[in-house]
């Protein structure tokens, strides 16, 4: 593996990352990382869903303190104690949707807190939309800084974010997949005025899943894998190829309990399933008994995909099929009816009434089925929310504690349980798995392989690629809004379906 | 590997083009927007005032113009403050009921001290009216509870207090000194003294919110409060003084109260809150925060006002009356969102081709 820094780099590093960690709770979330950015250089950072770049970049932007290891600012340590130490250091951090304030214009945004100032300290707005056109004019970009942030595309409000990176002299510009909402075009625009800055000496850091953008824009690239330093290379020394299997490499552990299940009929048929500038095209069918695990990278469309088969989100195009019959757009209750669960990822704003009362709450979906005469017989929800808790193991303290005392997992369990109770047919689960503890994740998926066996058909929205691989029959790879990849289970292996979730068509 | 279905790999297709088109026309739109908000309550409050004037035109004789002005400027003041808290995502509806108290506190001390001069009095009003403002501020601030329910927790206790003070009594213009009450009726050059300061107040709220870091400060954490405080706004600080300021100028109003009316007792100001707050979005300030003027609050509160005064004239009832001022509000709130919607709908066309 090729550990070293690249060697002719003569200029000093602008910032300096050296053995840094971060632990959130149990997980060790970065270990030991090191990174070292040159002024007027690009430097990518790539890694799987979960590798640890989300942490460096907020531990860069000052939102996160790192537990060890020591940051350099031109040579000299820095402890970046929030945004604003993050900003007087000179970094500046483009995200991948900025937030502006909609209701100002784009040159108050650039200069809230720091307008230019006449008499009075009355704000001098001609000198600040003046010095706003400026900054656009070096951008090269045409920006009406007279025009509210109300409106503006992503590209838009990226370019704005960096003419205020530029409007404090912003040394480090850090960019979390600042692509990823953007047409090709303005892509393109994106990257001409980046080069610009990195000609005028700022350092970038371009975090980014597209490995072709990576080697259009950078000079190097380091690959982290797990929370760990992997390489860093320049660009010119590695091929993506290369790239894709430092960011996988990896055993999958045997702590996946997949059943045999008889597979046998088609439940779910998706057909053409498209929501314009989304997804496209999506077709695949679901039989009873199997799991089948859509993969891909985060912002490929997976959970969107989920959301429209269950009716949350319309749909413009294509058809949802359930046993032969087909659901309406947007009617979940439609869907709920037919026999469709969804999980979604978020439990706790989606899945789950936090103060109500674990029976409550696992009984949600079946309010009508456990009334009598339009009354809610608490007798029965009682009982019913009884056996699922038993069921699944869930460990609470009563049944009638609310579900915001549980554990993550537990919680997990009780969403579960509330569309288990529906007894469905097909049940999907988006990130069934994300922030709960190892020990209970391999409950979950013991229970969604016994699902499986039970003849449910069960479709897995995972980020996780050895949850995928331990667990599904099947695997769809989606990347950028499209199912790109089908692979039986046991031909998957983790290269194979980076290669399809980054868009590439080599490697397998 | 067997590979059941595979979609074309269509992944590195050309994308339909992004191209941003010239973003100049847009611009000028959104620009207009600002402006059509208050121009549009001008236009109300002129058309308004020339049909009452064709029914009948004594509406406009300058008695009945000194009527109007000075109903109006008592409603104006509490609107401009109101302006401030409503920007930052707030309300304070504990007005009403400070402005009852502190009427009455105004008239309760010329009772014993009919000396006392109009500065001084202006003064501790503004005074009384801050502490009470300070009040809410550190309760928004400390329990973490929206405005709206710390405000009209304050507004019952404001009002029991004016009760427990009052306790039935009235006091009655003619126990007050007639210089107080020269003052809260006459004027110079034919405009009530009342309305000359609740002019100064507009100007000053209009000159602080446009042209000070702070006041632009107030917009931005109405906009998006997690980007203000990331934008290193302190919005906690600016919040609580906003309130305080909206206090003080609340305490104004009430001294302007017991010079205007001069009968005080405890029901002074009862519902007079949901005036201002109606008064200020007619007048385009967006009830979730980040945008309107407090000139466009005060055309609210003069159009609220001249609709009273003007009805009568038109043989309406009062029945009708109300209706009118709540139609206006939904008509002021559906323009509001009418702009905000062709504005986003003008960027629509590109948003589907992200990815």
């Amino acid at each position: 593996m090729t550990g070293d820094l690249p060697e002719e780099t003569s200029p000093t590093p602008v910032l300096t990352l050296d053995e840094v960690s971060k632990s959130f709770a149990a997980v060790r979330a970065l270990r030991n990382v090191r990174l070292s950015l040159l002024p007027g250089r690009a430097h990518a950072l790539v890694g799987e869903n979960g590798a640890g770049k989300s942490t460096l970049v907020k531990i860069l932007a000052g939102a996160v303190t790192p537990d060890s290891g020591a940051i350099e600012l031109l040579g000299a340590p820095i402890t970046l104690s929030g945004p604003a130490a993050a900003r007087d250091a000179g970094i500046a951090v483009i995200y991948q949707e900025p937030t502006l304030f909609p209701d100002l214009t784009v040159a108050e945004n650039i200069y809230m807190g720091r307008q230019p100032l006449r008499g009075l300290r009355r704000i001098d707005s001609r000198t600040m939309h003046r010095q706003c056109a400026e900054l656009f004019e070096r951008l090269g970009v045409s920006i009406d800084p007279h025009r509210p942030a109300r409106g503006m595309s992503i590209a838009e409000q990226q370019l704005v974010e960096i003419a205020k990176a530029l409007s404090f002299d912003a040394r480090i510009l850090i960019m979390d997949e600042p692509t990823a909402a953007l047409s090709g075009v303005e892509v393109e625009r994106l990257f001409s005025v980046v080069r610009g800055l990195c000609d005028s000496g700022t350092a970038v850091l371009f975090v980014s899943h597209r490995l072709d953008e990576v080697f259009a824009l950078c000079q190097e690239v380091t690959v982290l894998r797990d929370g760990a330093w992997v390489s860093t290379d320049s660009t010119a020394d590695v091929s993506a190829d290369d790239i894709v299997r430092r960011m996988v490499g990896r055993e999958v552990s045997a702590m996946y309990p997949k059943k045999a299940a008889t597979v046998t009929d088609a439940v779910l048929e998706v057909d053409g399933l498209t929501r314009f500038g989304i997804f496209e095209d999506v077709s695949f069918t679901l039989r009873r008994g199997e799991i089948v695990a859509l993969a891909g990278l985060v912002g490929a469309g997976r959970s969107e995909v989920a959301r429209a088969i269950f009716g949350v989100d319309h749909y413009d195009r294509g058809t949802v099929r359930v046993d032969g019959k087909k659901l309406p757009s947007g009617r979940p209750a439609a869907a709920m009816s037919a026999g469709l669960a969804l999980v979604p990822e978020d439990r706790r704003q989606q899945g789950l009434v936090m103060e109500l009362s674990v029976v409550r709450n696992a009984t949600l979906t079946l309010r009508w089925a456990l009334s009598r005469f339009g009354w809610l017989s608490r007798r029965r929800e009682r009982a019913s929310a009884s056996e699922w808790v038993r069921n699944l193991q869930v460990k609470v303290p009563a049944v009638s504690a609310p579900v915001s005392t549980l554990s993550g997992g537990n919680q997990q369990k009780v969403v579960l349980a509330k569309w288990l109770a529906t007894r469905p047919q097909v049940l999907i689960v988006d990130e069934p798995t994300r922030g709960i503890d190892i020990g209970t994740k391999a409950e979950v998926h013991r229970l969604l392989s016994e699902l499986a066996a039970d003849g449910i058909a069960v479709l897995m929205v995972s980020s996780e690629l050895p949850e995928v691989l331990g667990m599904a029959d099947r695997v769809l790879v989606m990347h950028e809004g499209r199912l790109t990849k089908e692979l039986a289970g046991d031909a998957a292996d983790e290269e194979a379906v980076m290669f399809a979730a980054t868009g590439r068509q080599g490697g397998s | 590997m067997s590979v059941t279905r595979v979609d074309p790999p269509r992944g590195s297709e050309p994308r339909p083009a992004g191209e941003p088109p010239p973003v100049s026309s847009k611009a000028q739109t959104a620009r207009h927007v600002v402006v059509v908000r208050e121009l549009g309550v001008l236009a109300a409050l002129l058309l308004l005032v020339l049909i009452t004037y064709a029914y009948n035109s004594r509406f406009l004789s300058e008695q009945s113009r000194h009527d109007l002005l000075l109903g109006a400027s008592i409603l104006v003041i509490l609107a401009a403050g109101q302006t401030m808290v409503i920007i930052t995502r707030n309300v304070d509806l504990s007005v009403g009921s400070l402005v009852g108290l502190i009427a009455f506190g105004t008239g309760k001390l010329l009772l014993e001290h009919p000396g006392t001069p109009l500065v001084v009095l202006l003064l501790l009003g503004m005074v009384a009216g801050a502490v009470a403002g300070a009040f809410n501020g550190a309760l928004i601030a400390l329990a973490k509870v929206p405005a709206l329910v710390i405000t009209l927790g304050t507004l019952y206790i404001f009002r029991s207090l004016d009760n427990l003070w009052a306790g039935g009594q009235q006091i009655n213009a003619a126990d007050m000194p007639s210089s107080f009450l020269d003052f809260g009726t006459s004027g110079a050059l034919g405009i009530p003294w009342l309305a000359w300061i609740a002019l100064v107040v507009v100007i000053a709220v209009s000159y602080y919110l446009g042209s000070y870091r702070s006041g632009r400060e107030l917009y931005a954490i109405g906009s998006d409060s997690d980007a203000a405080r990331l934008s290193g706004v302190p919005t906690g600080r600016r919040i609580f003084t906003v309130f305080i300021v909206n206090g003080a100028l609340t305490g104004l109003a009430g001294v302007l109260y017991a010079a205007r009316y001069g009968t005080l007792d405890a029901t002074v100001g009862t519902g007079l809150e949901l005036q201002v707050v109606a008064a200020a979005v007619v007048g385009g300030v967006a009830i979730f925060g980040g945008s309107g003027t407090a000139y466009g609050a005060a055309l609210g509160a003069l159009l609220l006002t001249t609709i009273g005064n003007a009805l009568p004239v038109l043989h309406v009832s009062d029945f009708w009356q109300q209706a009118f001022v709540g139609a206006l509000i939904l008509a002021a709130v559906g323009l509001d969102r009418l702009l905000v919607i062709r504005l986003s709908r003008q960027m629509k066309g590109r948003r589907a081709h992200g990815a």
